[in-house]
């Protein structure tokens, strides 16, 4: 049962690396919106067109890997099954 | 008599064509193209943002670009920048307080070194530039370039009119405007370079 979680968080870990290395490895803070530049033909200004979008950043990648990275160290504690048995 | 008649004649008609001359742009654009753009770059973090909630006219003489008053207000809720945690902390009482400053301005109050060539030019726009609710006077470097009868393109036939685009950049220091002054300097910077982009319409009645 250990090594099935074992795989599951190291794949969690790739997982998570992996998502934010194809979303285009972002190493500024998590975007929750994204601007493109357009520009007005009459006035020529650029002007930015906002949309939402999630762009992770170095702080999910962060956040997401020390959580798995916990969890997996706490699987190599030794856990004692207790030995009482309850009686009605 | 038929002089001074003639004179006071003469006098009325020049204040008359100086006065028809004053044209006003307005700077309320429902495209949302008139932007600014904001940068502040700390050795920790780099932040970006925009607005584009801006109004405001200016008036003046395309002809004699010296004579400009007028005053640019940007909504402070219209900021933004890519995160919206980012940007709740911004617009909360920390930092901008945008609840109790709702707008941010730029009065003109005096135009220097105005060189003109053809329809467009250059200057130095000197003026009462109001963030957080404290005024300074600043002097900023501006391109404007006027658009005569380019209204009609821009509206779709809709309108008759001119065009006036103005662009600049300038810098100003937080701790003028009472922003946390010298703190949380590794992640946003003292400086703030702004860029304005803006264009103005005048339509012909």
């Amino acid at each position: 049962m250990k090594i099935v979680l074992r795989t599951a968080l190291l794949i969690g870990i790739a997982g998570i690396a992996g998502f934010w290395f194809l979303s285009g490895a972002n190493t500024g803070w998590t975007k929750t919106s994204v601007a493109t530049i357009a520009v007005d033909p009459i006035t020529e200004i650029s002007y930015p067109v906002w949309q939402n979008q999630f762009v992770p950043g170095v702080d999910f990648l962060a956040a997401g890997v020390t959580i798995l990275l916990i969890i997996f160290a706490l699987s190599y504690l030794p856990f004692h099954k207790s030995s009482q048995k309850s009686y009605q | 008599m038929k002089t001074s008649l003639l004179l006071a004649t003469a006098a009325s008609t020049l204040a008359l064509q100086s006065f028809a001359q004053l044209t006003t742009f307005d700077f309320e654009d429902p495209k949302g193209v008139n932007n600014v753009v904001f940068k502040l770059d700390a050795p920790l973090e780099s932040i970006n943002g925009t607005a584009n909630g801006i109004k405001g006219s200016i008036t003046g003489d395309p002809a004699n670009p010296q004579k400009v008053e007028g005053k640019i207000i940007v909504e402070t809720k219209s900021l933004k920048v890519s995160n919206a945690l980012m940007q709740e902390h911004m617009l909360g009482p920390q930092w901008l307080d945008a609840e109790k400053n709702p707008e941010i301005t730029f009065e003109v109050k005096e135009i220097l070194n105005a060189k003109k060539d053809a329809n467009s030019g250059t200057a130095q726009v000197k003026g009462i530039f109001t963030l957080k609710g404290i005024s300074k006077e600043i002097t900023a470097p501006a391109k404007v370039s006027y658009l005569p009868g380019r209204l009609a393109d821009r509206s779709n036939g809709k309108m008759q009119g001119d065009l006036l685009v103005i662009r600049t950049n300038f810098q100003i220091n937080r701790s003028d405007f009472g922003i946390k002054p010298g703190e949380n300097l590794d992640k946003v910077s003292e400086t703030i370079d702004i860029s304005l982009s803006i264009a103005g319409a005048a339509p012909k009645k």
